[in-house]
């Protein structure tokens, strides 16, 4: 499974969204999440890839958090 | 090495004040505080005091346990907002209630309470059969800054109480502290001090919520399942959570996390905001009174707050 795949999986467990609206370029807005959802999804993927992100302003769309992973993958 | 509970009580102060009464202060709309926190109003101390609060609480508590105030052995109050820096608040008490036992106050924020149980049961693994007095009671309208949105809108005051008594009912609790000072922070004053230089942070309560968030859900996660284990116990044992009443949006995350279902999640943070220590106090005892506990139930509660201090423990009820 590709990065932004388990990052697809995570959103839509944790927040109900449907798989196929969500693409790299989806903001957080037009996935309707807010600033917790973000501090949530953070958390989830620290879970999950074992690693360690900050939630900054560069983090606009899922494709930024994808990216965030991969650089320290 | 234990104690059983013998009677709650809690108090509130009259003032409601709603988000939409907020909105006319600060730049913020009732839509956008029940999504980001689930609270649609909050108790607000006007003319009563948080002594006075703390003291309804405990007359109450001891009218639920069928005690008298001279039968106490210790009073403990949980609060970080407690109207005089000296007497303590539970000397205060001690003096309306007529009670003639040692009393202190203790400081660890939101965590108070549990705090406060674990200090207890050392109490009662000293000498089983006694009787002590926990209060958690806190003004935090006192502590918030209410020009600020960001923070003016999460809390509320009020106070709860328990009377602890001979039992073996604290089947477990952990107590756990990781100093910081940035997250979550309320400066005390210099007072007028000629002497003193620097000028320090405006004594109102900070907090980073980002960071605070992530804490809680962690933490709130982690010490539960601590607990569980150290009472040999699983989560389906549990019939109901009693967590501290920060955000919703934190307890719905934890519960999530814990795979608890979530209707065994008491909250009543819409009515009430996140009045600090007395939280978890005050759900207490609401659930006591309206007959929610059956004798037997396990009780799992859980708190974090300032400090940072988490703590959580598992409690059988046996009224």
């Amino acid at each position: 499974m590709s990065t932004f795949e388990k990052v697809v999986e995570i959103l839509v467990e944790a927040k109900d969204l449907e798989a196929g609206n969500i693409t790299e370029t989806s903001t957080w807005d037009d996935l309707g999440l807010d600033s917790l959802d973000t501090v949530e999804l953070v958390m989830s993927v620290e879970d999950a890839f074992g690693v360690s992100l900050e939630m900054d302003e560069t983090m606009q769309t899922v494709g930024d958090v994808v990216k965030a992973i991969e650089a320290l993958k | 090495m234990s104690f059983c509970i013998l009677g709650t009580g809690s108090a509130l102060p009259s003032r409601i004040i709603t988000n939409d009464d907020l909105s006319q202060m600060v730049d913020t709309s009732d839509e956008w505080i029940r999504t980001r926190t689930g609270i649609t109003e909050r108790r607000v101390c006007t003319t009563e005091t948080i002594t006075d609060l703390a003291f309804q609480a405990a007359q109450k508590a001891l009218a639920d346990s069928g005690s008298s105030a001279d039968e106490l052995d210790l009073i403990i109050c949980a609060t970080i907002s407690a109207d005089y820096a000296t007497p303590s608040m539970a000397c205060t008490l001690q003096m309306q209630l007529g009670a003639t036992c040692p009393a202190f106050d203790l400081n660890a924020a939101c965590t108070g309470f549990i705090y406060a149980l674990d200090v207890a049961a050392g109490y009662f693994s000293r000498r089983p059969d006694q009787k002590i007095l926990v209060v958690a009671a806190e003004a935090m309208s006192r502590l918030v800054d209410w020009q600020d949105r960001g923070t003016c809108v999460l809390f509320g005051d009020g106070a709860g109480a328990a009377v602890l008594g001979k039992g073996e009912d604290l089947l477990a609790i952990q107590i756990g502290a990781k100093g910081n000072i940035t997250s979550l922070y309320a400066p005390n004053g210099w007072g007028n001090s000629p002497f003193r230089s620097e000028t320090m942070a405006k004594s109102y309560l900070h907090m980073d919520g980002q960071e605070v968030f992530r804490f809680a859900v962690t933490s709130m996660v982690q010490t539960v399942e601590q607990v569980l284990a150290e009472a040999n116990l699983t989560k389906e044992d549990i019939a109901y959570l009693i967590p501290h009443q920060a955000n919703i949006r934190i307890l719905d995350s934890a519960v999530n996390r814990l795979n608890l279902p979530q209707e065994k999640c008491l909250t009543n943070i819409a009515k009430r905001g996140n009045t600090s220590a007395a939280c978890v106090a005050i759900l207490l005892d609401e659930a006591n009174q309206t007959g929610k506990f059956k004798k037997g139930d396990l009780l799992a509660m859980t708190a974090f707050g300032g400090g940072l201090t988490t703590g959580a423990c598992i409690l059988r009820w046996s009224k």
